[in-house]
């Protein structure tokens, strides 16, 4: 029971994950009718937002110091930051808090980055095919990627979590349970709920607001929209930035529970691209539905019990359900009539 | 085009076109190999050349490229010492030693580099280039046991020495051994032997394991000597679980060993995957938990500090083997730390060791053989005894072409001095204790060709 509690709690934390960048990857497919293989590195700058604040919050002073010397014989350095110089222990709280304050940065960033990446590349192809497309965002997807890897390395850039949910939570204990029998990270936690209230904004946005009426009015039918003088092609560049803000704020904050690198957009995309054919392409709530469902079935079938008797499952199980959904529903779980069948 | 010829359904024309082209592809592969197999009867023979060429085949992008960095930077400072360059680093502590610090056998030497990706076809395509296409006499490098295997199979058909780079893995030296390959870098029989005693002194005779395992041959070569020396201690396995490489999230592994019954989870992961467990075991607390009326131990068979550097604070206190450290004191690890701090302005992981080492030791058996024939230089290698690189006395088996020396256990720095001092050694576990059959892994070394 315990280890079947613990895999949900897996499945939701990783299907947050899935669920934020199938979400961005449904709204840009929604509004421009664009498959944006670039999306997962989306996801990876907002990582490296986080990384690269910080890098900025540790800038370190250094003395040289000529009395000690490094083992190769060069003068010692001797490196304190320059915040917890400046600052004392607010500076110390800002380092301990990058990762959530790297949020701030994270939207501007990824705001600007999203609608540039719309008006100088993307519009350019909205009136090729699919084929098109995928092939110019994978390119760029391997451009940022190779950008991100000439600065940063190649080698996973571990991010600490504030140390006030650095630990788990014996949530076992906390239900009545023996302890230790079920313990879960403070971080996925938080993540899970970070998860829950973007998504939830996202949808408020877009059905309590008139730009997201507006919006989902020109994901039905783009043309009326603009015979009624919207400008519907500004409100959808503002909706790939949305899309990237979402992206980048999920790659932010799963830093502590991944230590980013420069292919982690890469291994996020794949399975995203399958989250959103089962939940439907152009469905938000198929997306998100089916994010949570796959996240939490991949966790099952990596379970030893599970293995036993059906090895490698954990590897195939999405795929296998994506080809299942498709033989089944065609359309994906929550997909309408119309939606990329042509 | 006459009516006859197009009874035959073939013009006079398309005939010269087709035998044209079809003679043009036979003669290319001789354009590129035509120096494989010159006049001194082996590949690549340099003849009167001034100098010759050594191929360095190193990750240069993909999960390992930080580990490919660093002994690309080995590679480039070993070449600069072999031709009289720089401060002269182990040459001068190597004994017995043939180098003179005039390039090889007199010729000055230099290198071409290729990028594996840590991907056996691509390691090989380019491998074969550098063969094929850049006269090589010597390859060396790499940061996976499955990469060194395909190289080596390579080098052994086209009759080129293979210095191995960091392979960890029994298969290279044991079932999958070649005449023409030769591992300075120890194995993970060897990481079995070494760590097993420090783990009973720590952690008693009285535990279960658990293994997560990197599905590959080094992950199975591992989990089978870890198992095979800690079951001998009175260890339980209480399970064995195979995780894909690259698994990025390994939570849904790890949950299971919360109430699995073990009291330590190994983690047969190197490189990103090792990062990615041990920071997130560390996160479900595993550090933290009582089983079995024991703390719970992680323990990471195979350390490095590239990667103790990206596990940060979370490698703190947890046990491994490791090839090398830069803080050795003895008079080699210094010579080298010093050459390669004051080029690059850090210290050398223990991948850039082992290729730094490997360079000297194919140079030395040129030198000893006095020819670049493969089958002379295999003869001054087999059985070479050696010391002041690093590891103490070695020895170059013969049977098997794997080194044989002291293996270090290690841990994680409770109190780092800085950013580099993140593994504190425990243990030199002498040679003695990790020397094993030659036929004990099985394998074939086969003949030379030349």
């Amino acid at each position: 029971m315990d280890a079947i509690f613990l895999q949900i709690l897996n499945g939701l934390d990783k299907g947050g994950a899935y669920a934020l960048i199938a979400l961005g990857l449904t709204l840009v497919f929604g509004t421009l009718g664009v498959v944006n293989f670039a999306h997962g590195a989306l996801f990876m700058l907002g990582a490296f937002c986080a990384v690269s604040l910080n890098l900025l919050l540790n800038l370190e002073k250094v003395v040289v110091d000529p009395s000690q010397t490094t083992p190769w014989g060069t003068p010692l350095e001797i490196r304190t930051p320059y915040l917890q110089e400046w600052f004392g222990d607010f500076g110390t709280w800002m380092i301990d808090y990058s990762v959530p304050l790297s949020l701030l940065l994270v939207i501007p960033f990824m705001l600007m980055v999203g609608v540039a990446m719309e008006r100088g590349l993307i519009k350019h192809f909205y009136k090729r095919t699919h084929a098109d497309q995928i092939l110019v965002t994978f390119g760029l997807a391997i451009v940022v990627q190779e950008i991100i890897k000439a600065n940063f390395g190649a080698n996973p850039i571990p991010q600490a979590a504030p140390d006030i949910v650095a630990g788990s939570m014996d949530i076992g204990a906390a239900l009545g349970m023996d302890p230790n029998t079920i313990v879960y990270p403070y971080w996925r936690m938080v993540y899970l709920f970070f998860a829950a209230v973007v998504i939830g904004g996202v949808f408020a946005f877009l059905h309590m607001t008139t730009f997201g009426m507006v919006v989902r009015a020109g994901m039905h039918d783009r043309e009326t929209v603009g015979l009624m003088g919207i400008d519907i092609d500004r409100r959808f560049t503002i909706v790939f930035g949305l899309a990237a803000v979402v992206a980048g704020m999920a790659g932010a904050m799963y830093t502590p529970t991944l230590p980013p690198d420069y292919h982690m957009g890469m291994d996020f995309l794949v399975l995203s691209f399958v989250v959103v054919v089962v939940g439907g392409m152009g469905s938000l709530g198929g997306a998100v539905a089916a994010g949570f469902l796959l996240g939490i079935l991949q966790s099952f079938a990596s379970m030893t019990e599970i293995k036993s008797f059906l090895p490698g499952i954990d590897q195939i199980i999405i795929y296998l359900v994506a080809v299942v959904i498709l033989l089944v529903r065609p359309r994906g779980l929550l997909g309408q009539k119309g939606v990329m069948e042509d | 085009m006459s009516a006859d010829n197009n009874k035959h359904g073939v013009s006079r024309r398309d005939f010269i076109k087709t035998t044209g082209g079809i003679a043009v592809a036979s003669a290319m592969p001789m354009f590129f190999v035509k120096n494989a197999w010159a006049e001194g009867g082996f590949p690549n023979d340099p003849g009167k050349a001034k100098s010759i060429t050594l191929g360095f085949n190193v990750p240069q992008t993909g999960a390992y490229a930080d580990e490919g960095a660093d002994e690309l930077r080995a590679f480039k400072l070993a070449v600069k010492h072999l031709n009289g360059e720089g401060d002269g680093g182990m040459l001068n502590t190597f004994k017995p030693s043939s180098l003179k610090g005039n390039g090889v056998l007199g010729k000055k030497v230099e290198y071409v580099t290729g990028d594996t990706q840590t991907k056996s076809d691509a390691a090989r395509s380019s491998a074969k280039r550098m063969i094929e296409k850049d006269g090589v006499l010597m390859i060396s490098g790499g940061s996976s046991s499955g990469v060194a295997i395909a190289v080596q199979s390579l080098c052994n058909e086209m009759g080129v020495i293979f210095m191995a780079g960091l392979t960890h893995s029994n298969d290279t030296t044991g079932k999958d051994r070649r005449k023409y390959g030769f591992r300075h870098f120890f194995n993970t029989e060897m990481s079995g032997a070494a760590l097993a005693p420090v783990l009973e002194k720590e952690m008693g005779n009285d535990r279960v394991a658990y293994h997560l395992t990197a599905d590959y041959t080094w992950g199975w070569s591992q989990e089978g000597s870890i198992k095979k020396y800690t079951e001998k201690l009175g260890w339980k396995t209480a399970e064995a679980v195979r995780t894909p490489l690259g698994a990025g999230d390994f939570s849904q592994y790890i949950t299971p060993v919360l109430n699995s019954g073990a009291d330590v989870l190994v983690l047969n992961h190197y490189g990103k995957d090792m990062v990615n467990s041990l920071t997130q075991a560390v996160q479900f607390g595993l550090r933290d938990k009582q089983v079995n009326g024991k703390d719970f131990q992680i323990v990471v068979p195979l350390y490095s500090r590239l990667m103790a550097q990206g596990a940060g604070e979370n490698v703190k206190g947890i046990y491994g083997s490791t090839n090398w450290n830069w803080s050795l004191q003895d008079e080699g690890s210094q010579a080298f730390v010093k050459s390669f701090g004051q080029e690059y302005g850090f210290p050398p992981s223990q991948a850039a060791h082992t290729c730094y080492v490997q360079t000297l030791l194919y140079a030395n058996a040129c030198e000893v053989a006095g020819t670049f024939n493969p089958c002379g230089v295999i003869e001054a290698l087999e059985g070479f005894k050696f010391d002041g690189l690093g590891n103490g006395p070695t020895e170059y088996r013969a049977e098997d072409h794997q080194c044989f020396k002291d293996v270090l256990v290690v841990r994680g720095n409770m109190n780092p001095t800085s950013q580099f001092d993140l593994l504190e050694v425990v243990q030199i576990t002498p040679r003695a204790q990790v020397e094993y059959p030659a036929d004990m892994l099985g394998g074939e070394l086969g003949p030379c060709k030349a």
